[in-house]
């Protein structure tokens, strides 16, 4: 499997109130959150991003609340991969349930930079920044969590087990 | 090598003997537990498991709690589908407007976690139950799907950071300042992935609705689940809430930490996070001259009976400073009635503040309290990110009730002893 796509290049610690905040939890239609997906840190993602674009972001992507709308709303947007220094705890988990493929990779995340083409494979972990020719490599997935992306989340994994 | 509080009631969780760092369980699950956000998508997911129904209708709490009651008319579709869901699947708790109450402090109250439960709940605060000696932990909406469907989990035992607590907190310091402090002390990335495990004497002097603020801000460090030993105090707050059977587990002497801090409770000050993120802390020796426009006291991190006491003691025959808006929030309705009976909402009325039924509301920017453009707030809630609370460019500042109630009387952030 691979991803391909320009990149939105986001810092710090960027939380799921920002990611969608709040006022648009009054519902869970996917569709209606990636409207306002990422609204409060860079008002024109929505307007600018495009179907297999690739978000990277600095450390603690999608900390604090436990809100599974913000991966689905990034899901939703359109975005094929998020590829960070570290994520929040519950962030990586919903991630991975919800079948939105993330990565752990310090180095691409501070050498990629916004606007840069980006190809992933989820296969060998191979990062590459096609506007540079740098490639990295990002952290595998153990194998348990390779079984629940590869049965497109959690539940069907269940279902597959049972 | 030993295991942490953490890792021995995973293993018993997992019916293992021993787990360590690293290696991934699947648990079984004492309790399972969701709002009117959170839990929409959670029954939504239910539908896709080729099994149908719940796994123990007792181990399930449905709270509506985050815009009850209700804010607008999608909101109350939210909560009719999980009114639904609890009455299709004969939930036990599951708790109408009424009777509910922000589900951190009233599942406690309840009686429905205890020490050595292994808890997943689809809210980050879920951390809070650590307080009373049981692993809890945030998830999202698919996790408590399966945790519902299955009654288990998969958990990656996490390693720990171990805080040694030692003397009696200075009159005024509470749970807040202690959690605050650490956060600006590791960041907000700090604990990522792994266990606080508070301990040392200056347990001791934390009152039970200290230590559920400690624990319930755990996950503001990145921590998995934030614990607490089990010692008398917390013995006697289950002898008055709960019927359940209790297992108090404890750290190996050998346990392993990553790191060790020793905070001296008796040295801290009162402590404020600035904007915009909880690791910004600030004490009076710099915190400056800070107008503000609002002040909220609640939340699951600061809704307690004990935190509303803090506040009536600093408002007592004393008023909300000219053009400043003070909203308190009892957590629930039990702690709205003890604050009723104590005279304490007679006290915050004629201090001039709004006292509302329980809500999540304002902490998420939900309802009743939103701030506008360049507004300030001061809140005992437990987040400050970038439009947390309304506009994207309005403030909040994260304090403890005696630091929100004097700043409300003085309309600048304030430490009590500048009354």
């Amino acid at each position: 499997m691979k991803a391909e796509g320009r990149v939105f290049k986001y810092g710090d610690n960027v939380d799921t109130d920002v990611i969608i905040p709040a006022r648009y939890l009054n519902s869970s239609d996917p569709r209606e959150l990636a409207e306002h997906c990422m609204e409060d840190i860079d008002k024109d993602f929505v307007k600018n991003v495009k179907k297999g674009d690739i978000i990277v972001a600095d450390k603690n992507f999608g900390c604090g609340s436990s809100r599974e709308h913000a991966p689905i709303a990034i899901k939703a947007a359109g975005v094929s991969c998020v590829i960070a220094e570290t994520f929040a705890r519950i962030f990586y988990r919903n991630s991975i349930n919800i079948g939105l493929p993330i990565l752990e990779c310090p180095e691409a995340s501070k050498a990629i930079k916004a606007g840069d083409e980006v190809e992933v494979d989820f296969d060998s972990g191979i990062i590459t920044d096609k506007t540079t020719g740098e490639s990295f490599k990002g952290q595998p997935f153990p194998e348990f969590m390779q079984k629940i992306i590869g049965a497109e989340g959690l539940i069907n994994y269940i279902n597959s087990e049972n | 090598m030993g295991m942490t509080m953490t890792q021995k009631i995973l293993a018993h969780g997992a019916g293992l003997e021993k787990v360590e760092a690293g290696q991934l369980i699947m648990c079984d699950l004492d309790l399972v537990l969701g709002n009117d956000i959170t839990s929409p998508v959670a029954i939504k997911e239910m539908a896709k498991f080729n099994k149908e129904g719940v796994f123990d209708k007792d181990k399930i709490a449905l709270v509506p709690d985050h815009f009850v009651p209700n804010k607008d008319i999608k909101s109350a579709e939210h909560c009719k589908c999980v009114r639904e869901f609890a009455r299709k699947n004969d939930i036990t708790n599951y708790f109408e407007v009424g009777e509910m109450g922000i589900e951190h402090a009233l599942l406690p109250e309840k009686g429905l976690t205890v020490p050595g439960d292994v808890i997943i709940g689809a809210d980050s605060h879920t951390c809070t139950y650590g307080a009373l000696g049981a692993f809890s932990t945030g998830v999202g909406s698919t996790d408590m799907a399966a945790g519902m469907a299955t009654g288990k989990a998969w958990f990656k035992v996490p390693s720990a950071i171990k805080f040694v607590l030692e003397g009696k907190p200075a009159p005024y310091i509470t749970g807040k300042d202690v959690i605050l402090h650490i956060i600006g002390m590791i960041g907000v990335d700090g604990a990522l992935y792994r266990s606080m495990e508070f301990t040392g004497e200056g347990v001791s002097y934390l009152s039970m609705d200290d230590r559920f603020t400690i624990s319930n801000m755990a996950i503001e460090a990145g921590g998995k689940n934030g614990i607490f030993p089990v010692d008398e105090k917390t013995v006697e707050y289950l002898k008055e809430h709960t019927k359940r059977e209790w297992t108090a587990f404890e750290a190996d002497e050998d346990a392993v930490y990553d790191e060790e801090y020793v905070i001296e409770l008796d040295k801290l000050k009162p402590t404020v996070s600035f904007p915009h993120l909880p690791e910004n802390t600030h004490t009076p020796d710099d915190w400056g001259d800070v107008k503000i426009d609002q002040v909220v006291i609640g939340s699951c991190t600061n809704g307690r009976i004990s935190d509303m006491r803090e506040a009536a003691e600093l408002l007592k025959g004393r008023h909300i400073a000219k053009g400043i808006r003070c909203i308190i929030i009892p957590a629930t309705q039990s702690v709205y009635m003890q604050a009723m009976e104590e005279g304490l909402l007679k006290t915050f009325i004629e201090a001039g503040a709004v006292v509302s039924t329980p809500t999540c509301g304002p902490c998420l920017g939900g309802y009743m309290g939103i701030l506008a453009e360049g507004e300030r707030c001061v809140s005992t809630t437990n987040r400050n990110f970038v439009g947390r609370m309304g506009h994207i460019n309005s403030e909040i500042y994260l304090a403890s009730p005696y630091v929100a109630a004097a700043s409300a009387v003085l309309g600048k952030i304030a430490s009590p002893d500048e009354l």
